[in-house]
């Protein structure tokens, strides 16, 4: 326990899942993938900001993670409400089929 | 007392214009006679009455003058409506108010039949005001004013008939021609104010022998510019295309274009500068050299036309080349005695013309008339009259006193030489050859056209006093030799100098002599040719050279075609090919650009959301590389 | 006061019209009447007042001047003021709006409210144009005018009114940001150099500006007012703005929109850059002579009615441009005559265009011809209309034309020479435009009918102000004279202690010598001639 973790080794932990989660977005099709994918990358910040809060003895890393995950409670809300519409309006939640802001 | 009168002088003809332009609709025919004709009548019985007052007590000053309002003030430059009247511009008057009420009182029978009655009588109104304000003009602002209405009026009445295209036409080249010499003289307007800082006529006369020395440049490219104007109204050459193709107008028209008016204003507008054109010998030669030349041009030309019109067209062309070789000579008072002789017979001629035209129901080549001597004895008479001082026949024919004059100083003027004189003889020799064959052809030989209209006597009365004049007017002015009278050359004294002849000259009887001749043998060779034996024309017209040169004369010497290659051509090119403007598609060129642009970068705005990440990433990586790289 | 009465009054009648436009569809037409006449009864005695004192006395350059704060911390006040130059302007302005209303009486049919709101609109900014002394004042004018404009085109113009009006729009847009940052480079500079930001146009007509930047500077105003004017090669927007906007739009674009190009250079460039000025002169004379010639020969290939008639406005702006850079008074004087004369014969031959288009529905010369018969009395408006075009004596044109020249053959023989040869050109398009339209024959059987009562009234008014224009201008150059003689001055001393020499040939050895000639007759000689 009172082994400290390297915190290259949490970074490094932070940006595989940032990655995961970019990778996510990218490849999935389905909408709420992606959401999930995006609230991977949230979390993944997260990570990072509280492992360099501890390193350096400072608050403002959790202050910060406890905005990120207000921040990821409401936009997880509006996303699945937004979700929700566009299911109703298309029958389909595949993000390839919903492009319409065409230039 | 005098003074006061000189507005009335336009005035009467302004009155008519505006009352018939404003209600010519609503007139009767009666009225709109009475308006058109008595308009002009009255400015010709008020000339007359001013006319005989100026001779009996010459003011001291020479002129008459009443200004009547500033026409406006700019800086140093300040042109007033002034109107002035001396011993020139009194002929000038005389001949314009006179002839042209007598063809107004012709008018008012020959275009009884015209739908548009008011229209023309509005326009012919209008171009007496004109040519009346050009010639009582005080300054050359004014002066242009005139001149350039008369460029209008001769618009309006060349294409009085407008229905036809061809007349439009007409009257388009006429308007634009003449214009071409208009700019040149208004750029002479421009030197002439800074040289002298006024417009006003007798300013720029009395200035002129103090400010300019002879021969120097300036006074020639001046005098140049101002002859340039002269040569377009005048019809001389270059500029002397439009004159045949203007006799698409009705008769009336032609009559006062080529004899009371318009034609004349050049010869006007040289006698009127002449002290400028004094100071240049090399004006003076051009002036000469063009009337020479355009007389003989002119001659050929007249000799191959078939339309009766466009041999008095061309005899019109012709006979102000003699005036402008008068000028050129230095005979002014010559040249004005020409164009005063030939107002007369030219509008009588004209007016004859068409008399014959209608009664022909219209046929205008002559090669169709033929026989009207005794059919139409009124205007066989008054024609031949016309015909016989056009052709300059010895004694009797006013014409011959006043061309003898003109001949005999292109001998004996200091600016005379041989060249000259045998240009103008043999100028002379064409006159009697063309008119000749068009009497012939139009009153002797064989009836071809059955007589429709005999003329009114509000035709002929006009006719007969211009006959009258024609035949009588030239006695006012006889040569030394030959009583010695010097009554129009004494007149004109007052205002133009006297011409100079070299030393040493004699003979003056020879050269009558010869120039009577020359007229004889004219006549012989028309009465010989299209007459006595018409076969010979028909075998001259075999040879293959003679019906070049005919058609080369016929056409006016090719100038028509090749102002038509070298000027309107490569213009209405230009314009048609840059019909869209050219510079519009440089803006064009401009959106286009846009447009491709933004579809070049709308692409990119395909609305996947995948691109927009992978852009994102790639965006991020780049930067954060760039940053750990530097 | 009077200064922002005519605005208000303009601004609040278009408002007026705009909410009367939901009731009833005549009621607009009779406020916007009202109004503009009202403006104009008001102008015209004043001019008449001013005309008198002008004759009396030795007349002051500024009239009126009004001025209150509006935007202190920047240095902006509402500053209106007038001399004789927007005087006339500004009756123009109202002449030819009581035109524009009565022309569009029968033309407009939907939105009639909303058409008449922009009218006077239109009219407000063009008068605030020629009224303001601010130069944040005058840009706020100079886009007042410009986006009515734009919906009068859109809204109610003809088939390809969209492409005409982005074009008016882009064009006149991107030519006014250029005059904004020139604006505001002499606000600063000026700022910076006496410590007092201010748009007044009074102080900043003193400011000391380093030449190179001054020439840029002038410049970024000279290019809004070209494009306005317009000079080729900044015309392209106006054929087709002028072929398809209403009548209405027609007759305020030719005959006051593109004055206020020639106003805002005599009011702003020449003042405010006299060097700068002088170093373009040839440049801009050339232009003139480019844009006169171009234009004619562009006019004369035309078969839209409305595009040769918006040609010829190119080619008689060509004039303004060569008279405004010729800095003396025959032809700034001939520039101001040119400003009136053609606004009100071009601005006819728009209206009968108009009238034209409302009887045969084309445009198109093709398929006009011969309608003299039906139509006399237009067919001599036309003439008239066309003669005055071409510069025929004893019309307003002429003297315009021939000042502007005769002052131009001063500063630039050649230039002028060819200038004049325009006249030719303008004989040549006039004409054509009189034969395929008048002349010929009839191709059209239907019965049309001619004038009615209200468009002779129009005409009639039209041709008797070029008549009396071309008899008797001098009320005209009276009003203008001492702007103009101040313009002359300011270029008389920069020629004589101007470190710019222009090169110009002279025929005679006139500079030294008349200069000074010319400045004790400054003093007015015309004085004796008005004691009466």
């Amino acid at each position: 326990m009172n082994t400290p973790i390297a915190i290259e080794i949490v970074m490094l932990l932070a940006g595989l899942l940032f990655v995961l989660g970019i990778v996510g977005v990218i490849i999935r099709k389905n909408i709420i993938f992606m959401l999930l994918s995006v609230e991977i990358m949230l979390n993944a910040a997260g990570l990072a900001f509280i492992a360099a809060g501890s390193r350096w003895a400072q608050p403002d890393g959790q202050v910060m993670f406890i905005f990120i995950l207000a921040m990821a409670a409401a936009e997880v809300s509006v996303g699945l409400a937004l979700i929700l519409r566009i299911y109703h309006q298309h029958r389909s939640l595949d993000i390839d089929k919903l492009k319409e802001m065409k230039g | 007392m005098m003074d006061h009168l000189l507005w009335l002088i336009p005035a009467f003809p302004l009155v008519g214009f505006i009352l018939l332009a404003l209600w010519g609709k609503h007139l009767s025919r009666f009225w709109t006679a009475i308006i058109g004709a008595g308009s002009v009548s009255l400015s010709a019985i008020l000339t007359l009455f001013i006319g005989l007052n100026f001779l009996s007590s010459t003011p001291a000053d020479g002129h008459y003058s009443q200004t009547l309002w500033t026409w406006f003030e700019v800086a140093t430059f300040i042109p007033k409506i002034t109107l002035y009247l001396d011993a020139l511009s009194l002929v000038f008057v005389f001949v314009i108010t006179f002839i042209g009420a007598l063809i107004h009182i012709y008018s008012v029978a020959f275009m009884a039949a015209d739908k548009d009655y008011a229209r023309f009588f509005a326009c012919m109104n209008l171009f007496v005001v004109s040519m009346l304000l050009l010639v009582l003009a005080d300054n050359l602002l004014l002066l242009y004013l005139g001149w350039e209405g008369v460029g209008l009026c001769s618009y309006l009445l060349i294409g009085f008939w407008y229905e036809n295209p061809s007349n439009g036409y007409a009257a388009r080249k006429a308007f634009i021609i003449t214009r071409i010499g208009d700019t040149a003289m208004a750029i002479g307007l421009f030197v002439l104010f800074y040289q002298f800082g006024t417009l006003s006529i007798p300013d720029i006369l009395a200035l002129t022998p103090t400010t300019w020395h002879e021969g120097a440049t300036i006074t020639t490219v001046t005098a140049l510019l101002l002859l340039a104007g002269g040569v377009g109204k005048s019809a001389q050459l270059p500029l002397q295309t439009w004159l045949p193709d203007a006799m698409a107008g009705p008769s009336p028209v032609s009559a006062l274009i080529h004899a009371a008016t318009m034609v004349t204003a050049g010869v006007y507008l040289v006698a009127r500068m002449h002290v400028i054109f004094q100071l240049s010998p090399i004006a003076q030669m051009v002036v000469a050299g063009i009337g020479a030349a355009t007389l003989l041009i002119a001659g050929f030309s007249a000799l191959t036309q078939y339309d009766i019109k466009r041999v008095l067209a061309y005899s019109t062309i012709s006979q102000i080349g003699y005036m402008f070789l008068a000028l050129g000579l230095g005979a002014w008072t010559a040249a004005i005695f020409h164009f005063m002789i030939h107002a007369f017979f030219k509008a009588l001629l004209f007016l004859a013309a068409g008399a014959v035209i209608e009664a022909l129901n219209h046929e205008h080549n002559m090669f169709r008339m033929g026989g009207l001597k005794s059919k139409l004895p009124v205007i066989f008479w008054t024609f031949l009259v016309g015909s016989a001082s056009l052709a300059a026949l010895p004694i009797i024919s006013a014409g011959f006193y006043s061309k003898d004059q003109i001949l005999w100083y292109a001998w004996a003027s200091e600016h005379g030489n041989t060249t000259l004189w045998l240009i103008a003889l043999f100028g002379a020799f064409l006159t009697a050859v063309y008119t000749t064959r068009m009497l012939l052809l139009t009153f002797w030989g064989d009836a071809k056209t059955a007589v429709s209209h005999y003329p009114s006597k509000l035709m002929t009365i006009p006719l007969a006093i211009l006959a009258f004049f024609s035949l009588f007017a030239g006695f006012i002015e006889l040569p030394h030799n030959f009583g010695h009278l010097t009554l129009f050359s004494d007149l004109l004294h007052q205002v133009l100098p006297e011409t100079i002849l070299k030393a040493g000259i004699h003979g003056e009887l020879l050269f009558q002599l010869l120039a009577m001749l020359v007229t004889f043998g004219g006549i012989y060779m028309a009465y010989i040719l299209w007459y006595r034996k018409p076969q010979l024309t028909e075998k001259l017209k075999q040879s293959a050279p003679l019906i070049h040169l005919y058609r080369f004369w016929f056409s006016g010497w090719g100038f028509d075609q090749v102002y038509q290659v070298l000027l309107v051509k490569p213009v209405v090119f230009i314009a048609s090919i840059n019909k869209n403007d050219v510079i519009d598609k440089f803006y064009q060129g401009i959106a286009i650009l846009m447009v491709r642009l933004n579809r070049a970068l709308s692409f990119t705005q395909s609305g996947s959301l995948r691109w927009y990440i992978i852009g994102l990433v790639v965006g991020a990586i780049l930067i954060l590389s760039i940053q750990v790289i530097l | 006061m009077i200064l922002v009465y005519l605005i208000g009054l303009l601004m609040g009648g278009g408002v007026l019209a705009l909410l009367m436009g939901q009731w009833n569809n005549s009621l607009p037409k009779w406020i916007a009447l009202c109004t503009v006449s009202t403006g104009f009864i008001l102008l015209l005695s004043f001019w008449i007042d001013q005309s008198r004192i002008m004759n009396t006395l030795l007349p002051e350059t500024w009239m009126m001047e009004y001025r209150h704060d509006w935007i202190s911390t920047f240095g902006i006040s509402f500053h209106l003021a007038i001399d004789g130059l927007s005087l006339l302007l500004l009756v123009l302005t109202f002449f030819l709006g009581i035109l524009a209303v009565l022309c569009s009486w029968k033309e407009v049919k939907e939105r009639i409210g909303f058409y008449h709101f922009n009218l006077l609109w239109i009219l407000a900014g063009i008068s605030g144009v020629f009224m303001a002394m601010d130069l944040f004042l005058f840009y706020f004018f100079w886009e007042v005018m410009l986006i009515p404009m734009y919906f009068l085109i859109g809204i109610w113009g003809s088939e390809n009114r969209e492409y005409a009006a982005y074009k008016f729009f882009i064009f006149t847009q991107a030519s006014g940001l250029l005059m904004l940052l020139a604006i505001l480079g002499i606000y600063f500079i000026h700022g910076s150099n006496t410590g007092n930001y201010t748009f007044n146009y009074f102080e900043l007509l003193g400011s000391d500006i380093a030449p190179n930047v001054a020439f840029w500077l002038m410049l970024g105003f000279m290019v809004a007012f070209v494009v306005k004017l317009p000079i080729v090669p900044f015309h392209s927007w106006l054929p087709d703005a002028h072929s398809e906007a209403p009548t209405a739009g027609s007759l305020i674009l030719a005959g006051l929109l593109l004055k206020t190009g020639a106003y805002g250079i005599l009011r702003f460039v020449l003042p405010l850059f006299p060097g700068a000025a002088q170093l373009v002169a040839p440049w801009a004379m050339l232009l003139g002579v480019i844009g006169i010639i171009y234009g004619a020969i562009l006019a004369y290939s035309q078969t839209d009615l409305k595009r040769l008639i918006a040609y010829t406005s190119v080619s008689h702006m060509g004039f303004i441009m060569l008279g405004i850079f010729a800095f003396n008074e025959l032809a700034l004087q001939g520039v101001v005559m040119q400003l009136v004369t053609h606004a009100i014969s071009t601005g006819a031959l728009f209206i009968m265009a108009g009238m034209l288009k409302e009887r045969l529905h084309t445009r198109d010369l093709r398929l006009m011809g011969g309608l003299w018969t039906q139509m006399p009395q237009m067919g001599a408006s036309a003439i008239l209309l066309a003669m005055a075009s071409l510069g025929l004596p004893g019309l307003g044109n002429f003297i315009a034309e021939f000042l502007i020249l005769l002052g131009a053959f001063k500063a630039n023989v050649w230039l002028t020479i060819l200038a004049t040869c325009g006249l030719i050109f303008s004989a040549i398009y006039s004409l054509r435009l009189i034969q395929q339209v008048f002349l010929g024959a009839s191709k059209n059987l239907d019965p049309i009918q001619d004038f009615s009562w209200r468009e002779i009234t129009l005409m009639a008014s039209l041709l008797l102000s070029i008549i009396w224009l071309g008899l008797y201008p001098q009320p005209v150059i009276n009003t203008v004279r001492p702007t103009i003689k101040k313009l002359e001055e300011l270029f008389l001393i920069e020629k004589e202690y101007g470190h710019i020499l222009i090169n110009n040939k002279r025929i005679d050895s006139l500079p030294e010598k008349n200069v000074r000639q010319v400045k004790t007759e400054l003093v007015p000689s015309n004085t004796h001639s008005y004691v009466r």
